[in-house]
């Protein structure tokens, strides 16, 4: 807004949105850099935004920019042309359509990158930017966009490269197509609340004439308000109940008495005690306090069952994987489906695709990026021959791989057949069903035992009383404890940007012993990297000489040493080449200028083969100069994050490179910490099994290879830079960012631990006082009406004031 | 008395509808969206409006 009004005052002069004094892209928002684009009185840091800019503007859709300042997405990672072909087979174009027939397909698309109101308001309006799209709408929250189009006018492939164009890439991958169609979202807790609710107001009306003592209520009116009741109470015990009797009985079946034993033990003896003193005349029952007894249980469950939908924790292999593959059929390349793929069969894999199988490399070489599987950014050379592991990207020009395994059998996907995926196992071992039982069997021996005591001195009284204590010891506050503490804890951890995927993580989290740490993505930055130089002083001439020749190439390394000398880069390069996994050259200033691998640059015999560590050479004229050392740069504040940790916890580092990094991580732990270096996949899933032995751990990935140490572990949680990028299978998904927070984060899950203790005492001084009225043979329906909210609606509010409290406290 | 009677039967009726009307609420998926919708009505005016300026001629201002 502010920007605008400086308009008015400075009348036509050109003032670009600046943060800082930076430029700041009209489309992304990102600050212009190295190049600056201007259309109209708009800058743009790139091409892509600019392009996406014009496309809108062409076609009168330029209010995407009214919504939000600087709505765009970045369109910085350019897509290759034909990387949507496969969607014109037939097969793979009907496995992704939810309906399809002459002149109409619909189609539901997952787009991470949708997040605001401008983003709606784009992919609504689609039909204005294509003819042929009748519909599109967007499900906000699940990032989905459902769109309706007419195949004849516009093909699929059409459709999803008009997406991409304007920076709403879809995300179509092997198990976008797994049609168990998207399970509809569980509403039957929300339409129980809601019974619930509707009976609980209802009878409580009802029951204040009751509440009031109006005595002078005639009778016949007295019986038809308790007949209502009864009506009314029906569907409680019928409909709304029906998930804690389920319960109660698996539980029996398993031979362990959960904390909703004695709760269906409450509500039966509330429920048949009413009808027995409605039907016999001889009171009004207790029909209020059951309806509000579950009404409250019932908001308990809820508020624990939040979910992120936008984020998905179970992700394996197959979201990685692409949807399709280009095989030479006769010599042409023909899309196929991934699954379709043969031993035998010859692929082509094109720059930035990902490499679907193990197999034979056929082309001279190709430049591997291993990023997704071992988090290491700087591609791999490969040579003819060799052979090559599925999981990675290509980067350069198109290559040709003989497969040698299936899909299902490559080396990165064999993970996903061990044990650990396959079995599924249940965790009972809860705060709350912990104590459950002891509480189950105290309420019976105290129900039976002063149920005897009154047989010995009043048998009329033994039926009233052994109800009494079932009724008013029934855990209502003892069962909302723990949903709200936890409830609360799993909202403040998403606020800060731990994302959890259930309540009972945390609980988990609680009793971590050891923890144990991915290196590569993990405790490093997957984006960064720390530059070292180690040789001859340049002059500022020859800097500005290496920065010419530097950016001239589009490898990471390049780019990397572009930024790191941070220098102009006007000189002319004559005859560039560059030679993929070795290096580049060219001559600057009559002079032969150098870049790559030693054995690019050095002479063959001062090539040192130990070297581990990533090194960048370089030479003018033959001499060399010196040599920048490429190095992880770990996160900020990690040793304080570490020394904090290893107070209380155990450490481990696991890394799936080799060890030149293990002097540098000496200084940044402590000595007990355990580092393992060349880990497999596989080895990571078996030292962490190993661990569990004596410990619960916990354990932070980032990558496939990480997929198995994160499903083995106790509590496996993804380092992500961005949540919405893809993650493997795990417990919850953290941010980055919020890594230096970590010992707060746990220490936060322990004191969770500790309130919910707390709340259990406080329902527990409730029970002892109403079990004090109940056994004297004192309960009186309006005594239970109030003790039960009452005691209900305390524990929640403590629950939420102290753990709100708390997090206030830590951060 | 009888009053008191037909008033609660009619209460309990009209509340009675406003519970099948909100499971035809979470049935028919009002509930599965709460964000979208919210910000979806007001783009109908803005499109209205630059619909309004194309057919008078006039390139809606970048």
């Amino acid at each position: 807004m502010s920007f605008s009004n400086m308009g008015v005052v400075m009348e036509n002069e050109v003032t670009p949105p600046t943060n800082d004094g930076k430029l700041l892209c009209y489309h992304c928002g990102e600050t212009c850099q190295n190049e600056c684009l201007q259309v109209d009185d708009k800058f743009f840091c790139c091409l892509g935004c600019k392009t996406v800019y014009e496309i809108l503007n062409e076609n009168g859709l330029c209010s995407y920019y009214d919504f939000e300042n600087n709505p765009g997405i970045t369109l910085k990672n350019i897509v290759e042309n034909d990387k949507y072909a496969f969607l014109e087979n037939d097969k793979i174009s009907h496995q992704l359509s939810d309906f399809i027939s002459e002149k109409q397909q619909n189609i539901t698309l997952f787009i991470p990158s949708i997040h605001c109101s401008s983003c709606i308001w784009l992919l609504e309006n689609l039909y204005r930017l294509k003819e042929g799209v009748n519909q599109s709408r967007v499900h906000f929250s699940k990032k989905q966009l459902t769109l309706q189009f007419d195949p004849t006018i516009i093909p699929l492939r059409e459709v999803v490269e008009t997406l991409v164009s304007i920076g709403y890439e879809p995300q179509i991958t092997l198990d976008t197509h797994k049609k168990d169609k998207v399970k509809k979202e569980d509403t039957s807790l929300l339409l129980k609340i809601a019974v619930a609710g509707f009976c609980f107001g209802n009878i409580m009306l009802l029951a204040f004439p009751e509440y009031f003592g109006f005595d002078d209520v005639n009778s016949e009116l007295k019986q038809f308000f308790s007949y209502i009741s009864l009506f009314l109470s029906l569907p409680i015990v019928l409909y709304a109940a029906s998930d804690y009797f389920k319960s109660a009985l698996k539980g029996f079946n398993q031979r362990y008495v959960n904390i909703d034993v004695p709760i269906v033990l409450g509500i039966i003896t509330l429920f048949s005690r009413s009808v027995y003193e409605i039907l016999s005349q001889t009171g009004n029952g207790y029909l209020d306090s059951l309806s509000g007894l579950l009404f409250f249980l019932l908001i308990g469950k809820w508020f624990q069952s939040k979910t992120y939908q936008g984020l998905s924790f179970e992700r394996d292999y197959k979201s990685y994987f692409p949807m399709a593959i280009n095989k030479l059929i006769d010599n042409v390349p023909t899309p196929i489906p991934v699954n379709d793929i043969e031993i035998g069969d010859k692929i082509i894999v094109k720059n930035n695709e990902l490499i679907p199988v193990d197999g034979v490399l056929l082309s001279d070489y190709a430049n591997i990026d291993y990023s997704f599987v071992t988090g290491e950014s700087i591609p791999v050379r490969k040579n003819i021959k060799e052979y090559i592991y599925a999981g990675g990207k290509q980067r350069g020009s198109s290559i040709e791989i003989l497969v040698e395994k299936s899909v299902s059998q490559s080396y990165l996907t064999q993970l996903w057949n061990n044990d650990t995926f396959t079995s599924q196992e249940e965790d009972s071992n809860t705060f709350i069903n912990n104590i459950s039982k002891y509480f189950t069997l105290a309420i019976l021996i105290i129900a039976f035992s002063s149920g005897f005591v009154w047989y010995v001195t009043d048998p009329s009284k033994v039926i009233n009383v052994f109800t009494a204590v079932l009724i008013v010891a029934c855990p209502c506050a003892l069962a909302l404890s723990s949903p709200f503490t936890l409830g609360n804890t799993l909202r403040v951890f998403g606020k800060l940007g731990l994302y959890l995927k259930n309540t009972s993580v945390i609980e988990k989290l609680s009793k971590i012993t050891h923890v144990v740490f991915d290196k590569t993505g993990t405790i490093t930055y997957n984006d960064q990297s720390q530059i070292h130089y180690d040789g001859v002083e340049l002059s500022s001439i020859e800097k500005e000489m290496f920065s010419s020749l530097s950016s001239q190439s589009s490898h990471p390394l390049s780019k990397m040493i572009f930024k790191y000398l941070d220098e102009k880069s006007t000189l002319n390069v004559e005859s560039f080449t560059e030679i993929i996994g070795a290096g580049i050259e060219g001559i600057v200033k009559n002079c032969n200028c150098k870049m790559g691998s030693g054995e690019f640059v050095l002479e063959k015999n001062e090539v040192n083969n130990i070297i581990k560590e990533t090194r960048v050479y370089i030479s003018i004229d033959g001499d060399v100069k010196g040599c920048y050392l490429i190095q992880n740069k770990y996160r900020k504040r990690i040793k304080s994050v570490m020394g904090q940790l290893s107070e209380n916890y155990g450490l481990s580092i696991l890394s799936g490179d080799n060890d030149s990094e293990r002097e540098r991580l000496k200084q940044l732990f402590l000595d007990t910490t355990e580092m393992r270096f060349n880990q497999l996949p596989d080895d990571k899933l078996n030292y962490v099994a190993e661990l569990q032995k004596q410990n619960n751990v916990m354990m932070f990935g980032d990558g496939l290879n990480d997929a198995g140490a994160l499903k083995q572990s106790n509590v496996g949680i993804v380092v992500a830079e961005n949540v919405n990028n893809f993650t493997p299978a795990s417990d919850g998904i953290m941010d980055a960012k919020l890594f230096e927070q970590l010992p707060a984060l746990l220490k936060f899950s322990r004191s969770a631990k500790y309130i919910v203790y707390a709340s259990f005492v406080l329902s527990f001084v409730y029970n002892v006082v109403g079990l004090s009225f109940a056994v004297m043979g004192n309960l009186t329906p309006v005594f239970a009406a109030i003790l039960m909210p009452l005691s209900s609606i305390s524990v929640v509010l403590f629950t939420t004031f102290a753990v709100n409290f708390k997090a206030k406290n830590l951060f | 008395m009888l009053i008191i009677t037909v008033l609660i039967l009619i209460s309990v009726a009209v509340a009675l509808i406003f519970l099948i009307a909100f499971f035809w609420a979470v049935k028919s998926g009002q509930y599965d969206d709460t964000y979208s919708p919210s910000v979806r009505m007001l783009f109908d005016d803005e499109k209205n409006k630059n619909e309004e300026t194309s057919k008078n001629g006039n390139k809606p201002k970048s």
